[in-house]
């Protein structure tokens, strides 16, 4: 077990030196020259040079990725060009509503998905499991930003029940807090919701084939059991890694979301730092992302022995 | 070929967990096409998750032409006219009713759709046009910018589908069959795809000028990986073959043993790939546009469109509903298209999940 762990620590080591590497060369190998793009079209080439000094750029790029790689490594990201704060705090600022928004989005995809993706497997062909395939074909195709904007119309305005746009502080009381993220949180479950239930009816229908299930039949326990513990149980492992793979899915969408319902959140921070090219703040936002998806998978590896007792390392 | 599992933490199968026993459930996971993870664009590809249960369409009697068969799958046949149509459209735009995208006339802003109206240029010229959509807050013509936005729409999924797919050939073609490179190419892919790919996007066209170019690079980039690891493992499985060893034997040159003997085995899933890639695609442009940070605004895309549309949503929703749904047609239709393919060209693909 410990070994394991090991092993897959070490094994998250070169990805992360890769992404950290790809990182740091996209924003070095823009065309022109970085230093000038940073400070703007107005700079003197005095501003110019001093930015060029400042940043190390005046060096080899090996060298350069040595000496940002150590930054990053003591969790110095940069500074912003132009919110004069660093980049860690800016992320520190805005994680809140980030982190609420993907964590509900979470639970209510889990807790919708496995039971409607286990109900599918069980009666495949029926009705439930053909509604549950069409929509997650359609789940694929509808951006989330139009579903977000036809929640907004068809709920928030025509019945006025939740908030149309916006966020409230966790700190400021679990009501207002949940009422602002129900409908970015259902926008933003919708694909997430196509991927997860898809993958558990395929796995549930794959265990239910299987020999222990008839013996689990014949055995007479009741039919939820055998979904439950058996199936189900046998059908984790592939269902806990596209949760953790949707990830990335989950980003992305956090971005539009947030965008949508005007959540002050990560993704309202990525586009701003775009927009204004704070190249700094870009690159941080990217690594951070980057790392914590790594993370979340590697910690859904090391999952795989709670749901599976044959793994043993 | 558990790969797509491990997710992004090693592509071989150096994968202590999957090797550990969880055999039940890698192999109801055990696509073709490995699964759009890392990606991040939301036209995830988990159609090729699926082990088709219902397995249809591939019980054709023999002798009966692939292009008969493809035509008789549904999925395939919706998919693929829809398709015509739009690229029919988006060709023929011009003659359609339309008028040049990007005229503005202040006066005629936000009419509602079906009106007819007097348009005025800003040079002064005036002629009577029908806005059979309704017009945006610059008075544009909702109609004319949609079916223009068409061809970025279509030009940018034909373009990364094509350019990742070249890509992900050569180092899936180089990983496979050289050892040595092996390591180095599969553990950058591995790189890449832990990078949520519409972020990746995003941080390439801000320091990179907006420009198509940009932009199906910067969307084709974080495809690259699931086209490369699909090759390799096709090469992996088919080098063994006696045929390949023949042909070594032979001292026919790598190249050619590539391309005659190994390539044409991942035709069929190839183009299956493609066609989800091609539809992601599609998708990430308009998210992109519709951020603000694809596609100059003046430009007309289906995302521009949407963005420009989405401070007046509540009182004049046209210009964010009609070209949303069309793009989620049009992406629907290519998704659909994917499955029908699978369903058809892949029947290993088929046998495996029935």
């Amino acid at each position: 077990m410990l070994t394991f762990l090991l092993r897959r620590t070490l094994a998250t080591v070169p990805v992360l030196v890769i992404v950290a590497l790809i990182v740091f060369l996209m924003t070095r190998l823009a065309p022109g020259d970085p230093a000038a793009i940073m400070v703007g079209d107005s700079a003197s080439l005095a501003q110019i040079e001093q930015v060029r000094a400042q940043l190390g750029l005046d060096q080899p790029l090996p060298l350069q990725f040595v000496q940002w790689s150590g930054q990053v490594l003591q969790g110095e990201l940069g500074k912003s060009l132009f919110l004069n704060q660093s980049v860690a705090s800016l992320i520190g600022q805005r994680i809140e509503p980030t982190l609420s928004l993907a964590a509900l989005t979470i639970v209510l995809t889990v807790l919708l998905a496995v039971p409607l993706g286990v109900l599918a497997a069980w009666r495949h062909g029926g009705w439930l499991d053909r509604a549950l395939m069409s929509f997650s074909v359609l789940g694929f195709s509808i951006p989330t930003f139009v579903i977000g904007y036809l929640l907004i119309w068809g709920v928030a305005l025509k019945t006025g029940w939740l908030p149309v746009q916006g966020y409230a502080r966790l700190a400021d009381g679990v009501l207002p807090w949940l009422t602002h993220l129900a409908l970015p949180a259902l926008t933003l479950s919708i694909i997430y919701l196509a991927l997860i239930a898809r993958v558990t009816r395929a796995a549930v229908a794959e265990a239910l084939t299987e020999d222990y299930i008839r013996t689990a039949r014949a055995k007479g326990i009741s039919e939820r059991q055998v979904l439950v513990r058996h199936a189900l149980s046998n059908a984790a492992v592939p269902i806990v890694t596209v949760i953790g793979i949707g990830v990335a899915l989950l980003i992305g969408g956090v971005v539009v979301t947030e965008t949508v319902f005007a959540i002050p959140g990560l993704g309202q921070l990525t586009i701003d730092a775009v927009l204004s090219r704070d190249y700094p703040l870009i690159q941080g936002i990217t690594l951070f992302f980057s790392i914590i998806y790594v993370l979340i998978n590697f910690l859904v590896d090391a999952s795989y022995v709670l749901f599976d007792p044959r793994i043993r390392y | 070929m558990s790969e797509p599992l491990s997710g992004l933490t090693t592509s071989q199968s150096a994968s202590p967990v999957l090797q550990g026993g969880v055999k039940r459930g890698s192999r109801s996971l055990e696509p073709k096409a490995p699964l759009k993870g890392g990606g991040g664009a939301p036209a995830g590809r988990p159609e090729s998750f699926t082990p088709n249960i219902e397995s249809p369409a591939t019980t054709a009697p023999r002798g009966v032409s692939t292009a008969r068969r493809l035509w008789r799958n549904g999925a395939v046949r919706f998919g693929a006219c829809v398709l015509a149509l739009l690229v029919a459209g988006a060709a023929a735009a011009p003659w359609l009713g339309t008028i040049d995208p990007t005229l503005i006339d202040p006066a005629s802003a936000n009419l509602p759709p079906g009106t007819s109206a007097e348009f005025m240029t800003l040079g002064g010229d005036t002629f009577q046009h029908w806005f059979a959509l309704g017009s945006d807050s610059l008075g544009r013509d909702l109609w004319s910018r949609m079916l223009y936005g068409a061809r970025v729409s279509l030009a940018v999924g034909a373009g990364v589908a094509l350019l990742a797919l070249a890509i992900g050939i050569l180092l899936g073609l180089a990983a496979g069959y050289f050892r040595r490179l092996d390591g180095v190419i599969m553990r950058i892919m591995d790189g890449v795809m832990a990078i949520p790919g519409i972020l990746f996007a995003i941080t390439l066209i801000a320091v990179w000028q907006p420009s198509l170019a940009t932009i199906v690079i910067a969307i084709a980039v974080p495809e690259i990986p699931r086209v490369a690891r699909l090759v390799r493992s096709v090469v992996l499985t088919i080098r063994e073959e006696p045929y390949v060893e023949a042909a070594v034997a032979l001292d026919t040159p790598a190249w050619k043993v590539l391309t005659r003997h190994i390539l044409p085995n991942a035709i069929a899933p190839l183009i299956i790939q493609g066609t989800y890639v091609c539809a992601a695609a599609i998708l990430v442009e308009a998210i992109l546009s519709f951020l603000g940070v694809g596609m100059p605004p003046e430009i007309p895309t289906w995302g521009n469109i949407m963005a420009e549309g989405r401070t007046q949503f509540t009182q004049y929703p046209q210009s964010v509903l009609f070209p949303g749904l069309l793009l989620s047609f049009t992406v629907l239709a290519v998704n659909l298209l994917g499955d029908g393919l699978r369903d058809t060209l892949d029947p290993k693909f088929n046998k495996r999940g029935g």
